[in-house]
């Protein structure tokens, strides 16, 4: 295990910007002044005549954005999510999703894991804000494979997409066979008593908490829900069949994010007890990342204590 | 501009006001005033400036206009139609729920609107985002966008003003209808953004003061807007408010409410007898 790699999905997402860059002479990115954080920097120095940075005025970017998409071009847009899902909702929903334009919104810096600059740029409200607006896809990626892959399927998905990216450098998940599909969820663990439904930095979590519950006695499935919308209903309703109890871990708030989408489909398809593991409903401070997700409960083991839960309520 | 130009540009803009207060008037609903103040510069820029075909409405090498100031549909819908985007009888379906024509323009749903618009302060930036891509695309096509003076009054407005300077979009005019109101009183009095032109000049632009109701000083702008080059060009239109219906004209309670049964047929009757005049 020494060797695991470790990557922030907002290097990747830097990266597969420059591999479209080559594929697509259509494809423009924007920032507002956080070029070097975003990682779109690279796309600037590659590709000095498809960039274009608004400075710090995220409203004008995303419509700008909008424009551009209106002449045929497809945007990726970028900023950290507490400036592109919150500054910006507004002209997201008038201007890119009810349009149906082809703005892709690169939003890195999601969740507590943004460390030390604090509350502030800790946005753990975007998945919720963005699931609200009609025609748009979210996708949150657990690691830098998957996150490559977010960034080539978006670019081909017609219509606006929000990408959720993270700073801090997380372990590789996937390997590179990994095929990943907008809608579509997998089962990394499969298991009998518990299905634990993770998004993000929270799938690699969900494998090492499903490890330590086997010493439990306790067989947890593991499925990683990298769409957050549309939702992949079917895997959740095979899941709750098979294992009848469900945990749902997101570095989010845990009103509104993938729980909530998750409760949503099992009250409605197939009731069974969803217990959430997400930042509960408060704002996040200063701290080093990694001591932020123990504090506020985004580790494997408030992931295996939920699942004693959920078994319980079944 | 030949006066017999000028003739047909005013009997287009006449038509236009009255397809514009027919609509309102149907839905019982929309926004009169802000209509019936661009409908001169609109007959002009459909019927001389844009290079557009109602028969191929996503010409990608067409002009573009994009109405940031979008509860002013009703002037735009009535121009497309009367150029014939759209049939002019569908006007009467402004607002219904069965209908395209819906109280904000649809880029989607109606033949001719090239932008979604209707929350203030994002259609410039829109615009702004065309006319980029005109530039990157080395297109020669040219994106317009019409503004309330209130609307100016969002801040998003002047962040589409500094890209757009900066980049040196010179293919791109945007109009702002000085009308003096908003909804809650005179700009003055609510919150006023005043001096336009010098805001726009500050953030390098050209700038232009007109009459908005002089088809020669249109003409004018546009082609001085035209002519300026590294800079995009501001026209600041001094207009009257609900213009053609004389209890309209600088009225502050039209700019949001449709007329009743009575107040419609003076309407039409002012309206009516301009246009027998004018084609006179």
């Amino acid at each position: 295990m020494a060797d695991v790699i470790k990557t922030a999905t907002r290097d990747a997402y830097g990266k597969a910007l420059i591999e479209l860059g080559h594929e697509d002479k259509n494809i423009i990115v924007m920032d507002s002044d956080l070029a070097e954080a975003t990682r779109t920097g690279k796309f600037k120095k590659e590709f000095p005549d498809r960039f274009f940075d608004s400075g710090i005025a995220e409203a004008d970017m995303m419509c700008i954005a909008a424009g551009l998409a209106a002449t045929g071009h497809t945007v990726f847009a970028s900023s950290f999510a507490m400036f592109a899902a919150g500054r910006a909702f507004e002209q997201i929903r008038n201007s890119i999703a009810y349009p149906n334009l082809n703005v892709k919104i690169g939003a890195t810096h999601a969740g507590i894991s943004v460390g030390e600059d604090g509350a502030s740029h800790q946005c753990c409200e975007d998945i919720a804000l963005m699931r609200s607006i009609p025609n748009m896809v979210i996708l949150n990626p657990a690691d830098d494979i998957e996150a490559r892959l977010c960034v080539l399927a978006a670019a081909k998905h017609d219509g606006p997409v929000y990408m959720r990216f993270g700073r801090l450098a997380v372990p590789r998940v996937f390997d590179e066979n990994y095929n990943f599909e907008i809608g579509k969820g997998n089962v990394l663990v499969d298991g009998t008593d518990v299905t634990i439904i993770a998004t993000g930095l929270m799938v690699n979590e969900a494998l090492i908490a499903a490890e330590n519950l086997k010493a439990d006695g306790i067989s947890a499935r593991v499925v990683n829900m990298a769409t957050i919308k549309p939702i992949d209903s079917d895997i959740i309703v095979d899941s709750v069949k098979k294992t009848g109890a469900v945990v749902t871990a997101e570095e989010h708030n845990i009103i509104g994010g993938l729980g909530s989408a998750v409760a949503e489909v099992v009250c409605e398809k197939c009731p069974a007890p969803v217990l959430r593991v997400g930042v509960e409903d408060v704002f996040g401070r200063s701290g080093p990342a990694v001591e932020l997700l123990h504090i506020y409960g985004l580790d494997a083991a408030h992931i295996e204590e939920k699942a004693k839960e959920a078994i319980k309520l079944k | 501009m030949d006066e017999n130009l000028k003739k047909q540009l005013k009997i287009f803009a006449c038509k236009a006001r009255i397809g514009a207060i027919e609509g309102i008037y149907c839905a019982k609903a929309g926004h009169p005033g802000g209509s019936l103040s661009i409908c001169d510069l609109l007959s002009y820029l459909y019927n001389v400036e844009m290079n557009v075909d109602p028969k191929n409405p996503h010409d990608p090498k067409r002009d573009r206009l994009v109405l940031s100031k979008g509860h002013a549909a009703p002037a735009l819908y009535a121009t497309l139609a009367l150029k014939g985007y759209f049939p002019v009888e569908d006007l009467k379906t402004l607002r219904k729920s069965d209908s395209y024509l819906q109280g904000h323009p649809n880029m989607n749903k109606v033949p001719g609107i090239d932008m979604s618009t209707g929350s203030l302060g994002q259609g410039i930036s829109c615009a702004v985002g065309m006319a980029l891509g005109g530039k990157i695309d080395k297109e020669d096509y040219r994106v317009y966008t019409i503004l309330g003076d209130g609307e100016i009054e969002e801040g998003q407005v002047w962040e589409a003003a500094m890209f757009a300077g900066n980049h040196h979009l010179d293919n791109l005019t945007a109009f702002v209808d000085y009308n003096g109101l908003q909804i809650d009183g005179s700009i003055e009095e609510v919150n006023s953004a005043y001096p336009i032109a010098e805001k726009f000049a500050a953030f390098k632009w050209n700038t232009i003061e007109i009459d908005g109701h002089d088809f020669d000083a249109i003409k004018k702008a546009v082609d001085d807007a035209k002519a300026c080059k590294g800079m995009p060009t501001a026209v600041i239109m001094k207009t009257v408010k609900g213009k053609g219906v004389s209890y309209m004209e600088n009225a502050v309670n039209w700019h949001g409410a449709a007329p009743n049964e009575e107040l419609y047929n003076k309407a039409m009757d002012e309206l009516k007898s301009a246009l027998v005049e004018l084609e006179a």
